[in-house]
């Protein structure tokens, strides 16, 4: 089995609908006229008609048919993207969020009258909270980042409330890039903390950094070289021995989901990607969730409203009487929708299919390092989980970077891995298969990296020139990003 | 890859050239290289005063972003405005029309402390892996 073919046949292509455009040809007609004409005053007339395409339906049903047949996604083939957990979402969880009682609510009604989807966001809530071994969680933010703010908000606010909110927040230089850029926005300098020799935090060069003025750690563990922290309790120590919050980047849960829990490991605050672990639909700007999760001496601090439930009455209602709450962080009550989907997939797994997860997430990305590790050496020594980072530095020698590798694998029917992230390893190529994928895709993909790898032996100007079999060749990145021509 | 005999490099990839002025500054051919097609830089004011070791400034590229460390303490003399419409001076020239900015130093001895061409190249071989 390959990957699903690019498509680049059929009739040379008009890209737009401006260029299938002709005069007067239409999509619709109108009925007759049957009520009294009537002017329009002067001020609400046009005189020059608006520049639009003019097509038939059939032109506009092909237009848009053809883009999607010619993109790729996770429903059409492969899609190691390191670092995205770009996992298949089961469809199961779409029908649940079509149900209509689910769909036509409305975020103002009575809670009286919607009982059934406060149940499901409590029941939601305490999962999540047992997945990460936390007190309690808001399921407001509407993305990974927008988590990762909420989070450094409320550590901020635990310590304004003990009398100074403190001023830095380190962060590893492997991290995300969303990280130091969450930590300046919520007003905190990010300080980057090494990684020794096998790709994990520093915890000598950790303890040097760490004093009274560090409001906490982020940290995404697995990390984001695919390697587990080990020395996780002595860092949680050096924080907590501070007054230092830990904070937990849920990017990588997916690797541990079922073994091990943030909140047992010391972390005090912990966000979680729907998308990567939940399998909610990812990317395309949203919508999003990025519950934020914390330990109980961090609970008064979550935005408001939060879910209850009442015991007594057996009735689910907001709770809104919370003076240390940070605020609102989202409209409304998070992105419903999405909170449906990731619960269906929690609770269609259940505990012991969600250990499952994890543990064929890290069988897929070992058996498939396993298997290109020669030509593409492993970025550190250790052994990987989730996802690996190898290098293409091999290939150099041929004058083959880790670009041209990405863009062949296209030509062979693959969503390109991860290229250049993280950026301390030289060329690197970052995988990550996810659980849902099946041995004869990662046979087939490693087929193709080392294809990949010979080609850049025995033909460097074909990989040079990739893609070759696509509509659109290889694009001018530098020529776009430095004279960037926008329209808005 | 070129290493220049008569300029001075840090551990960070820039270069450092002792002028009459002052010292000028940018990022090494090996750098350039790892980073690949430049496409925006930022670099500080004249009159900024910037601080060994400290970040002075970014280089962007099409694979990543990354700081530009002041090799010495000084202030900013002079900086190389042509990079705001040429970025790829970086890449076509590094030690020439690509340079940075020009340093005052504070401390004129603290140029001898920094590597020169025979580490700094070993000092690359061992960052890429290589055995040389």
């Amino acid at each position: 089995m390959t990957g699903a073919p690019v498509r680049n046949d059929g009739p040379p292509l008009a890209w737009t609908l401006k260029g299938l455009s002709k005069a007067g040809r239409r999509a619709w007609t109108l009925p007759a006229l049957d009520v009294p004409e009537a002017e329009l005053s002067e001020g609400h007339r046009r005189h020059d008609p608006p520049d639009l395409p003019e097509v038939a339906e059939r032109d506009i049903v092909r237009h848009f048919t053809r883009l999607s047949q010619i993109n790729y996604g996770v429903d059409t083939g492969f899609y190691p993207l390191g670092s995205c957990s770009m996992k298949y979402n089961p469809k199961v969880a779409e029908t649940v969020a079509a149900l209509p009682g689910f769909q036509r609510l409305h975020p103002l009604q009575p809670e009286d009258t919607i009982q059934g989807a406060l149940e499901l966001l409590w029941r939601l809530e305490r999962a999540l909270c047992e997945i990460t071994g936390m007190a309690r969680a808001t399921l407001q933010p509407p993305a990974g980042a927008a988590g990762e703010l909420t989070g450094l908000l409320i550590m901020r606010a635990y310590h304004q409330k003990s009398g100074n909110p403190r001023t830095k927040v380190l962060i590893p230089d492997s991290a995300h890039g969303t990280n130091p850029a969450s930590v300046t926005l919520a007003g905190y300098r990010a300080v980057q903390v090494p990684s020794d020799a096998r790709g994990l935090v520093d915890l000598g060069a950790l303890e040097k950094l760490v004093d009274d003025d560090v409001a906490g750690l982020m940290l995404t563990n697995p990390n984001t070289l695919g390697l587990f922290e080990e020395e996780i309790e002595g860092i949680a120590r050096a924080m907590h021995r501070v007054g230092a919050l830990l904070y937990y980047d849920g990017a990588n849960l997916n690797a541990i989901i079922g073994k091990v829990r943030p909140g047992d490991m010391g972390f005090d605050i912990v966000h979680l990607n729907t998308h990567k672990t939940f399998a909610t639909p990812h990317g395309g700007g949203g919508p999003g969730a990025g519950p934020v999760a914390v330990s109980p001496r961090l609970e008064a601090f979550l935005p408001s409203p939060l879910i209850a439930y009442d015991e007594d009455g057996d009735r689910y209602f907001w709770e809104r009487d919370r003076p240390d709450a940070i605020g609102r962080v989202h409209g409304f009550n998070g992105n419903f929708g999405v909170l449906v989907r990731a619960f269906a997939y929690v609770f269609g797994h259940g505990r012991d299919g969600l250990r499952e997860v994890g543990e064929r997430a890290v069988l897929n990305a070992n058996y498939l390092a396993c298997l290109v590790r020669q030509a593409y050496p492993m970025a550190y020594p250790g052994r990987p989980m989730h996802e690996f980072v190898a290098t293409a530095r091999p290939l150099k020698k041929h004058g083959i970077r880790a670009m041209d590798v990405a863009k062949r694998l296209i030509d062979l029917g693959f969503h390109p891995s991860t290229v250049y992230f993280p950026l301390v390893v030289e060329e690197a190529l970052m995988v990550e298969p996810t659980e849902t994928e099946s041995k004869e895709t990662l046979d087939a993909f490693a087929d193709a990296m080392l294809q990949v790898a010979q080609e850049a032996e025995s033909d460097p100007e074909l990989l040079h020139e990739a893609p070759v079999t696509t509509p659109v060749r290889r694009l001018d990145e530098a020529k776009a990003a430095r004279e960037l021509k926008l329209r808005w | 890859m070129e290493f220049p005999e008569d300029l001075r490099y840090t551990e960070q990839h820039e270069w450092v050239r002792r002028e009459e002025h002052g010292v000028r500054v940018g990022i090494t051919d090996f750098a350039q290289d790892a980073l690949g097609d430049v496409v925006y830089v930022d670099i500080p004011e004249v009159g900024t005063e910037v601080r060994a070791g400290q970040p002075f400034g970014e280089v962007e590229s099409t694979k990543s972003v990354s700081d530009v460390y002041a090799p010495v303490t000084g202030t900013v003399l002079d900086r190389n405005a042509a990079l705001s419409d040429s970025p790829q001076l970086v890449n076509e020239q590094p030690y020439g029309d690509g340079w940075m900015i020009l340093i005052e130093p504070t401390d004129q001895s603290e140029v001898g402390g920094l590597l020169d061409a025979a580490a700094y190249r070993a000092f690359t071989a061992r960052a890429s892996g290589e055995e040389e």
